[in-house]
C-alpha cells in the first residue's frame, strides 16, 4: 500500500512502486486532470506538485510520494483558484491539454514568489509545452495572478466585439475530458502493431496462440474489416487502408490490432509477423524517375494530382520586365505537435456504434468509419471529445475505425491511446516542398509577372495532397496584385509519412518561397521592403490570379497599420560587436474554406418551453474559440445575452453537420448559419406577437418578452406545442459560401472570401553562432470584424509560435524524431512579445462582416524571420529549419 | 527478489546491490522515458538514502549523489561552483531539475550530460561504494565512453568530491541549443579561472557535446596562465581547442559547426569574465 494526501486527502492505494505517478493518478484514482502529453518529460502535460515542487507525473515512481503531499488541478488551493481566474480573464487557456501543467508549474513558482515577473515565469514553465497560445497570455496571466479580477475583465454576456470569456473555459482550467479521459467500464485496451519499416512486404502468421495468450481479447487484421477498407479526407481519393494488407507503405502504418482485457499487460511481443523489407522511395525526385516503381498502380508517375492557375503570358511578362529575380526554398516535413497524443474509447448502444474520441470532423469520422466498417452512417454516432490540439492532423480519421471496429466486433466497450511516438509516426505531416520560380517587376517597382513550381511530398496516401496542391497556385503570389501567372504544385507519392493538413495547406510553403524573393525585388527597385509590398498589395476591383475581382482587400490596411512600427524598428536595428539586428516582414492572404468546392454548415437554435436558448453548436472547437464565437453571433442576431444559451454537441446524433474544423471556416462559414438561424428564429418570435424588426427580447424563466417602445408582448414558452425539432420555437439554417470552380487554367472564384495579414520581425544575429534570438513581433491581420479580440489575439500569438518552430526548429524525421525532445517546438522562451492590431475591413459575405483568421496567422512568421536574418547579415536561408549551423553556413556565403 | 526497493540506509542498498542484478534509480529522467505503464525490472531507489543526501562544505566540498539539480542550484555555495549552478538551471526545465539527481546525470554518461563540463572543471571525484568496499575516481576515469562508466553492477555512486584546491576561483558555463528550455546541447563550455591582481594564475576549460566523453583542453588552459582576466579570448586558439575534441555530426548539428562553436562559445565566456 502507498499511502500520501492529495489535494489535502489522505489517500491509501495499492500499486506496484515502478507505476508512474501519472498513471497512478489516472488510472488507480481516476483523477484524470493530470494529463499525459509523452511519458518522457519531455511536454510537462503531467506536472504536478510533490511536496510543493513541480515534477512530472510521468517519470515519478509510485513508492517516491509516499508519505508526500500531492496536488495536482483537481486542488482548490487559494494560489490554484486564482491561477484559474487568471487564465480565464487572459485567454490563456485555447485546447486545455496543457492547462493543467501550466497551472501546476505555475503553482510551484507562486507559492514562493506571489508577484513574479515575467522572466521569472518563464523559467517556471519553461518545462510545459503549448501548442496553441505561443505562451505570451499564459506568462501574462501568470504574472497577474496576484490582482483581483475588475468586473469589466469578465464580462459574462456582452455585445459582439467583447473579451467575452470562452464559453468552455472553465472545463479548460479544471482539467477537461479529451479522448483519453473517459474509460466506459469494463472497456477493452486496444494496441495497434505497425510497419517497422517505410516500405515491406508482410506475413501475419498462425494468430491462434497469440489470441489464445491469457489477456488477449481479440485480434484483428485486414481480413476482417467488414466494409470498404480505404479512406481519405477526399471521398475520390480514398486509399488509405484503416488496417494496411501487404505491402506496408510507410512506417508507423498499422497492420494489425489486438484488443487486451482491462489490466492486462497490453503486451505486443511476439506477435507473430514476418516482415521483408522492400525497396523504399523517400524523395519526390526518386518517385518521379522514369520507370520508379508505383506506391499506387492507378497514379502514374506516383502523381497524386497536380494543380495549376495560368492568367496572361507569364513569360512574356517576366522578359519585358525591369527586374527579375529567381529562386528555390525547401521545407521538411513538420509534425502537429499537439500535445494530445489521439485517444479514444467506442462502444455499442443497441445497434449503434459510439465513438467518443479527439477529433476536428466528427461528420467525416462518421462517414469514413461506417464506410469501413460497413455500416450505415445512421448506425454510427461519433461524440467528440475535448480536442488537445489538431491544427488540421485530427481532420483524417486515425483510431476511429479501430476501436469502432474492435467494439463492434467484440460488442465490448474499448479504448485505445496512442503513444506520442505513434502519434507522431502515424498520423499526417506538413508536405515537405521544393519550390523554385521567377517574379518580375518594372522599373517603378510594380510586380509584372510571375512563374512558380512547386514539388510537395505527399507521402504514402492522399490525404489532403490534391488540397495542397489546388490551394498552392491559387495563393502563390501572396496579396499582390500580379497581372500574369503560371503557378504549378504536384503532390508526388512517397514511403514517407503521410501529409496532409498542417495550418495553411501548403500555402505557408508558398509563402516562404515569395516573400524571401519579394525581399531581392523591393531592393533592385530600389524601394524600402515595406512600400513595395504596399505599392503591389491587392485592392478592391483587381482580379486575383484566378481572375477573381476582389473585394473587402485588407491587406493594403494591414501594411499601413505596421508602418509606424516598421519605421520605428529600422531605426532601433543597430548593431552591436558580432550581434546584429534586423527588422522583417511578410504578408499573407487566405481563402476561407474549400477551394471552389461546397462547403455548409448548419446550426439549429431552439427555444426550450423552460425558456432556455439551446445552441446546436457542431463545429468542433479544438481550442480555437468556435464555441464562443459563434455563440456571440447569434446572440447578436437573436437579440438575447449569450447567458440564456446552453450549447449542445458536437454530437452527430444531436447536431447538424458544421463541417470540418479546418480551412479558416467555422467562424465564417458556421458563424453565417448561426447567424442565419437566429435571424429566422428571430423573425418567428417577432410574428408570433406582430413586433417590429427593432423589438427587444427578454427571458425570464419560460416567459420570453417582446418589448416595442412602449408596448409588451409576454410569450409562455411552455403553453405553445412542441415543433419537429422539440422546441417551443427553434430553427435551422444552412449556408455554403457562394464560389465558382476553378476552370483548366485554375480561372475562377474559389473563395467568398479571403483574410489578409502582414507581420514584422525584429531579430537580433549572434554573427559568431549563428543563433537567432527574436526581440519582438508585431503582426497586422485583417479578420473583417474581431467577434472576440482575446481569442483572436490568441489565434495570432499561437500561430507566430508556429511560424516560429517552422522557421527555427522543426524537422521531422520519421524513425529518428518521434518524440519531443529531438523534434522541437518553440518552448515558453523562444516566443518574443507580440503585438496584435486587429483590422477590420468588413467583408459583405462574413457574420457581421467577419473573416476567417486561423491559417493567416502562421503564414507570415515565417518568412518574416528570413527576411529579418538577411537584413540583419545578408544570410540568405533557402532551406528550413534555420538552425544555427545553417544561418552561420549562410553567413559566411553572404560574405564570401 | 524483490523488484523494486527502496532502503533507508546505505548497508542495506549495498547488500541489495551485491548480486550487481539491480538498475539504480533516482529522480526516474532517464529511465522512464521509452518504459512502459510501469518499471518491472530489479530496481533499486536511491532517494531514501540519508548518506546520498546534502551538500556539505568542509575544507572540500561534498555533494550527495542524490542531491537534485534544484538543491544545486539553490544551496550557497562558493563562486567556483557558479558554472555548476549555472548547468543545474538549465539542465531540462524545473521539473526535472526537481527530480533528477547529479549521480543520473553522470551515472547515465551521455555526451551531452550537462553537469560534467562543469564537474570537469572543479577536479570532481566519485565515491564508489559496495560491499565490497568504497572507491574513489576522478570524473574523467569514471566516464570512460559515450554511455559507459567504470561503475561495478553492484556499485552505488554515493558523492561527488571536490577538492578544496578546486575551490578557488570563479566558475562559468555556457550551453547553446536551439530553443531555449528542454534542449540537449549542440555544444557547452565550462570553466573555472582563478586569478590574482587581475592575472590568471590557475584555469580549468572544459567542453561537452563536441566529443564522446566531455574533456578539460589543457593546451588552452596553459595559454592562458598569465594572462590578463580581461584579455583571454584573444589567446584561445582554435588549434588547441579542437585539438582535445572529435565532434560528430547530428540532427542538432554537423561536427564542424560543432567544432566552431567551441571556440566560439569559449571565447564568448572569456571575453565576459573581464
Amino acid at each position: 500500500m502507498i499511502s500520501f494526501t492529495l489535494n489535502g486527502m489522505p489517500v491509501e492505494t495499492k500499486a506496484a512502486p515502478g507505476l508512474r505517478l501519472s498513471e497512478l493518478l489516472r488510472e488507480n484514482l481516476e483523477q484524470r486532470g493530470t494529463k499525459v502529453g509523452c511519458d518522457a518529460g519531455d511536454c510537462g502535460a503531467c506536472t504536478v506538485l510533490v511536496d510543493g515542487r513541480a515534477i512530472c507525473a510521468c517519470l515519478t515512481p509510485a513508492a517516491q510520494v509516499q508519505g508526500t503531499s500531492i496536488e495536482t488541478v483537481e486542488g482548490q488551493s487559494p494560489v490554484l483558484n486564482r491561477l484559474k481566474a487568471a487564465f480565464l480573464r487572459h485567454g490563456a487557456a485555447q485546447c486545455g491539454i496543457c492547462t493543467p501543467g501550466m497551472l501546476m508549474a505555475a503553482a510551484e513558482l507562486l507559492a514562493r514568489t506571489p508577484r513574479p515577473t515575467e522572466a521569472q515565469a518563464e523559467i517556471a514553465l519553461g518545462g510545459v509545452l503549448c501548442r496553441c497560445t505561443g505562451y505570451r497570455k499564459i506568462l501574462a496571466a501568470v504574472c497577474d495572478s496576484w490582482r483581483d479580477a475588475m468586473p469589466s475583465d469578465t464580462p459574462v454576456s456582452a455585445p459582439l466585439g467583447a473579451r467575452l470569456v470562452r464559453l468552455d473555459g472553465d472545463a479548460k482550467v479544471a482539467g477537461d475530458l479529451f479522448g483519453a479521459d473517459v474509460v466506459p467500464d469494463g472497456a477493452l485496451l486496444v494496441r495497434a502493431v505497425r510497419s517497422p519499416h517505410a516500405h515491406a512486404r508482410f506475413a501475419i502468421g498462425d494468430l491462434s496462440a497469440f489470441r489464445a495468450r491469457a489477456g488477449v481479447a481479440a485480434v484483428f487484421t485486414a481480413a476482417d474489416i467488414p466494409g470498404r477498407n480505404a479512406f481519405s479526407v477526399i471521398p475520390p481519393f480514398a486509399d488509405q487502408p484503416a488496417i494496411a494488407a501487404s505491402p506496408a507503405r510507410f512506417r508507423g502504418e498499422c497492420v494489425a490490432i489486438v484488443a487486451f482485457e482491462p489490466g492486462a499487460e497490453p503486451d505486443l511481443s511476439g506477435f507473430p509477423i514476418t516482415w521483408t523489407e522492400l525497396p523504399a522511395i523517400l524523395t519526390p525526385a526518386e518517385a518521379e524517375v522514369a520507370g520508379a516503381a508505383l506506391l499506387h498502380e492507378h497514379r502514374p508517375g506516383n502523381l497524386l494530382i497536380e494543380g495549376k492557375v495560368s492568367k496572361g503570358d507569364a513569360t512574356a511578362a517576366l522578359a519585358v520586365s525591369a527586374h527579375v529575380v529567381e529562386g528555390r526554398f525547401a521545407t521538411t516535413y513538420v509534425e502537429h505537435a499537439y500535445i494530445e497524443p489521439e485517444a479514444g474509447a467506442a462502444w455499442m448502444d443497441g445497434e449503434t456504434l459510439c465513438i467518443r474520441a479527439c477529433t476536428q470532423a466528427p461528420v467525416m469520422d462518421r462517414d469514413d468509419t461506417s464506410a469501413i466498417l460497413g455500416l450505415p452512417a445512421n448506425r454510427v454516432r461519433i461524440l467528440p471529445s475535448a480536442t488537445g490540439g489538431g491544427f488540421g492532423s485530427k481532420l483524417d480519421v486515425s483510431l476511429q475505425p479501430l476501436i469502432g471496429l474492435v467494439a463492434l466486433k467484440t460488442g465490448r466497450p474499448c479504448r485505445m491511446v496512442y503513444s506520442r511516438a505513434e502519434s507522431m509516426a502515424s498520423t499526417t505531416k506538413r508536405h515537405p516542398a521544393e519550390m523554385e520560380g521567377r517574379i518580375g517587376c518594372d522599373a517603378a517597382g510594380r510586380i509584372t509577372g510571375m512563374e512558380f513550381v512547386g514539388r510537395f511530398n505527399t507521402g504514402a496516401y492522399s490525404s489532403w495532397g490534391p488540397t495542397v496542391a489546388n490551394r498552392v497556385p491559387v495563393h502563390a503570389s501572396g496579396p499582390y496584385y500580379t497581372p500574369a501567372i503560371t503557378a504549378r504544385a504536384r503532390a508526388i507519392h512517397t514511403h514517407g509519412p503521410v501529409s496532409g493538413a498542417f495550418r495553411g495547406f501548403g500555402v505557408p510553403q508558398a509563402a516562404l518561397w515569395q516573400e524571401t524573393l519579394y525581399e531581392k525585388l523591393a531592393e533592385k527597385a530600389g524601394l524600402d521592403r515595406l512600400e513595395f509590398r504596399l505599392l503591389n498589395a491587392l485592392r478592391d476591383g483587381q482580379a486575383s490570379a484566378t481572375g477573381q475581382v476582389m473585394e473587402a482587400t485588407g491587406i493594403a490596411e494591414c501594411l499601413i497599420a505596421l508602418r509606424p512600427h516598421w519605421r520605428r524598428a529600422l531605426a532601433d536595428a543597430r548593431h552591436a560587436g558580432p550581434v546584429m539586428r534586423g527588422v522583417g516582414i511578410a504578408s499573407c492572404w487566405y481563402g476561407c474554406g474549400n477551394t471552389g468546392l461546397p462547403n455548409p454548415s448548419t446550426i439549429r437554435i431552439g427555444l426550450s418551453p423552460d425558456g432556455r436558448v439551446m445552441l446546436h453548436q457542431g463545429a468542433t472547437d479544438i481550442g480555437q474559440g468556435s464555441n464562443t464565437v459563434i455563440t456571440q453571433i447569434a446572440a447578436e442576431a437573436l437579440g438575447l445575452p449569450v447567458a440564456d444559451f446552453v450549447l449542445i454537441g458536437p454530437d452527430t446524433f444531436l447536431t447538424p453537420d458544421a463541417g470540418k474544423t479546418s480551412a479558416s471556416r467555422q467562424t465564417f462559414v458556421s458563424g453565417r448559419a448561426a447567424l442565419a438561424a437566429a435571424t429566422s428564429l428571430r423573425a418567428k418570435i417577432l410574428r408570433l406577437v406582430n413586433a417590429g424588426a427593432g423589438a427587444e427580447l427578454s427571458l425570464n424563466g419560460s416567459h420570453l418578452t417582446v418589448r416595442e417602445g412602449k408596448a409588451q408582448h409576454v410569450i409562455s414558452l411552455s403553453s405553445l406545442s412542441i415543433d419537429a425539432n422539440g422546441y417551443a420555437l427553434s430553427a435551422e439554417e444552412t449556408y455554403d459560401p457562394p464560389t465558382q470552380p476553378l476552370d483548366e487554367n485554375g480561372q475562377g472564384s474559389p473563395y467568398a472570401l479571403y483574410g489578409y495579414g502582414a507581420q514584422m520581425v525584429e531579430v537580433a544575429v549572434d554573427t559568431t553562432l549563428g543563433t537567432v534570438r527574436l526581440l519582438k513581433i508585431t503582426a497586422a491581420h485583417d479578420l473583417g470584424r474581431a467577434i472576440n479580440p482575446t481569442l483572436a489575439e490568441g489565434q495570432i500569438e499561437g500561430g507566430i509560435a508556429q511560424g516560429i518552430g517552422l522557421a527555427l526548429m522543426e524537422d521531422y524525421i520519421s524513425g529518428r524524431t518521434d518524440n519531443l525532445h529531438d523534434y522541437l517546438i518553440p518552448t515558453a522562451g523562444d516566443v518574443p512579445p507580440i503585438q496584435s492590431l486587429l483590422i477590420e475591413v468588413p467583408d459583405p459575405d462574413g457574420p457581421f462582416g467577419a473573416k476567417g483568421l486561423g491559417e493567416h496567422v502562421l503564414i507570415p512568421t515565417a518568412p518574416a524571420i528570413l527576411n529579418a536574418i538577411r537584413h540583419a547579415c545578408g544570410a540568405e536561408i533557402t532551406q528550413l529549419p534555420a538552425l544555427p549551423h545553417r544561418v552561420l553556413a549562410a553567413i559566411k556565403a553572404a560574405r564570401s | 527478489m524483490t523488484t523494486f526497493a527502496r532502503p533507508t540506509d546505505l548497508p542495506s542498498a549495498l547488500a541489495l546491490m551485491s548480486d550487481g542484478a539491480r538498475q539504480v534509480l533516482g529522480g526516474g529522467t532517464d529511465i522512464y522515458p521509452g518504459a512502459g505503464a510501469k518499471l518491472d525490472q530489479p530496481l533499486l531507489d536511491i532517494t531514501a538514502l540519508p548518506e546520498l543526501k546534502g551538500i556539505h562544505l568542509a575544507s572540500g566540498l561534498r555533494i550527495g549523489a542524490a542531491a537534485t539539480w534544484t538543491e544545486i542550484a539553490e544551496t550557497p555555495l562558493p563562486p567556483a561552483l557558479a558554472g555548476l549552478q549555472q548547468a543545474a538551471r538549465q539542465v531540462g526545465a524545473r521539473q526535472i531539475q526537481n527530480s533528477g539527481t547529479i549521480a543520473g546525470n553522470l551515472c547515465n554518461a551521455s555526451p551531452a550530460a550537462d553537469g560534467v563540463p562543469p564537474l570537469l572543471t572543479l577536479d570532481a571525484s566519485v565515491e564508489l561504494a559496495s560491499s565490497r568496499g568504497t572507491r574513489h575516481l576522478p570524473l574523467a576515469v569514471f566516464i570512460s565512453g559515450p554511455r559507459r562508466t567504470a561503475r561495478a553492477a553492484d556499485e552505488l555512486m554515493v558523492a561527488i568530491h571536490i577538492p578544496a584546491r578546486a575551490l578557488q576561483g570563479e566558475g562559468a558555463f555556457v550551453k547553446l541549443g536551439a530553443r531555449a528550455y528542454l534542449v540537449i546541447s549542440i555544444a557547452m563550455v565550462a570553466t573555472r579561472i582563478v586569478s590574482q591582481n587581475g592575472i590568471v594564475t590557475d584555469c580549468a576549460i572544459a567542453v561537452g557535446a563536441c566529443s564522446a566523453v566531455a574533456t578539460r583542453l589543457p593546451r588552452v588552459e596553459s595559454a592562458l596562465i598569465g594572462r590578463p582576466l580581461d584579455d583571454l579570448a584573444r589567446h584561445v586558439m582554435g588549434p588547441d581547442v579542437n585539438a582535445a575534441l572529435a565532434p560528430i555530426s547530428d540532427i542538432r548539428a554537423p561536427a564542424d559547426y560543432r567544432a566552431e562553436a567551441a571556440v566560439t562559445l569559449l571565447r564568448g565566456i572569456l571575453g565576459g569574465i573581464a
